[in-house]
């Protein structure tokens, strides 16, 4: 799938902000998360993060995530919609 | 029991952290904004912000509405395809003018509820924000099965009626009134416009004392501060729920012996009076002045 480099969300309390920028074919998905609740929910943020991407078929890419508490479907929001803008397709409705 | 809305609490649709919390305080219906409070850049992430919290949040027995973009722009159908999809329990529409675009709602709704198999789900309310749309308020209240309101829009009608606004309030007295008799005549609510100087607690409570006397339902809300000042003015008095109890238990009464004629105090109750101390009740539950247990 190609991609351009694209973000959504924000900074405030209980968002998030997702940059997607692409990465080579058969890289995979490398997320970078910063978290003000890194230490407890780290591991199921990336987790979302994963299988949002996954499912909407975004494999290869570099995602840079900052936290501010978000709930998971803010996650999913703001990872579908980083995805929409980089894929530059509704891919949310697949 | 009769879903109460004397409280709509407006939330951004770009806002997560307000969204997740919103229902914590208690409003009968919950606004999700996807129309003014949202630019343009962002139609696309508060769509999908608004989608996710729909499926995921726990509201509780809240009644999640959200407002929608125009169909006239490019998301008015995008909203209500994502929106329905997630299984808001009402539409709102914004500025509407005429029962036509209530129709033209309609069946995009249907067009999406049949594609997912629940048909008839979704219920709509307008919001009249223009003379033509207090004009043909009552064309708007009825254009469709699904309509459970009317709400006055007031900062796009006074700007469209060449009025500015005042604390009074006079220049919104026909649209207020006009919406109210629409609702009644079309068996909906009627929802009154927002306030919006948080600092001015005491002219908001004159506004909603107000806006009770006229009839309406309810009034929209943009602070959770709001939440009391709406619930106490609704609140009915001891006096109207003693009445409404003796009513209540004559008709039990009256049901009981197959009686179809019901006095009370030597006085002949009718069936408005019924719906009446019925809603007393429903409010006085509702105000915690009550609880179910004490009727039983």
């Amino acid at each position: 799938m190609n991609l351009k480099t694209a973000h959504a969300g924000t900074l405030e309390s209980g968002d998030i902000l997702v940059e997607i920028t692409p990465g080579t074919a058969g890289s995979g998905l490398s997320i970078n998360l910063d978290s003000t609740v890194a230490s407890r929910f780290g591991k199921q943020i990336k987790q979302v993060i994963d299988e949002t991407l996954t499912g909407l078929g975004v494999t290869d890419a570099v995602v840079d995530a900052t936290d501010k508490g978000a709930l998971d479907c803010t996650i999913r929001a703001r990872v579908t919609a980083a995805a929409v803008r980089a894929t530059g397709k509704d891919v949310w409705k697949d | 029991m009769e879903r109460l809305r004397r409280t709509m609490m407006f939330v951004p649709g770009n806002n997560p952290g307000m969204m997740a919390d919103a229902h914590i305080y208690g409003p009968d219906s919950i606004m999700l904004d996807l129309e003014d409070s949202v630019t343009m850049a962002e139609k696309d992430t508060a769509r999908l912000l608004v989608y996710n919290a729909l499926k995921s949040v726990n509201y509780g027995d809240t009644e999640m509405v959200v407002r929608i973009n125009p169909l006239n722009t490019p998301y008015g159908k995008k909203d209500i395809e994502a929106v329905v999809k997630a299984g808001v329990h009402v539409i709102r529409m914004p500025k509407t003018e005429t029962a036509e675009e209530v129709v033209e709602v309609e069946r995009e709704i249907e067009r999406v509820e049949k594609e997912i198999g629940c048909l008839g789900r979704t219920k709509i309310m307008a919001a009249i924000e223009s003379t033509l749309g207090v004009v043909n308020a009552y064309a708007i209240a009825t254009a469709s099965s699904r309509m459970m309101g009317i709400a006055l829009g007031a900062e796009d009608y006074c700007a469209n009626l060449k009025a500015q606004r005042t604390p009074g309030g006079d220049e919104l007295r026909l649209a207020r009134e006009t919406i109210v008799v629409a609702a009644r005549a079309a068996g909906i609510d009627a929802l009154d416009t927002v306030y919006s100087n948080l600092n001015d607690m005491e002219t908001f409570r004159q506004e909603v004392e107000y806006i009770h006397r006229l009839g309406f339902d309810g009034k929209s809300i943009i602070n959770p501060r709001q939440i009391e000042v709406v619930n106490e003015v609704f609140a009915p008095t001891e006096k109207a729920i003693e009445k409404a109890r003796t009513i209540i238990a004559a008709i039990k009464e009256a049901e009981k012996k197959g009686s179809g004629v019901i006095a009370v105090n030597g006085k002949m109750v009718d069936r408005p009076v019924v719906i009446r101390a019925q809603r007393t009740i429903d409010l006085a539950i509702a105000s915690g002045i009550l609880t179910p247990e004490e009727l039983a």
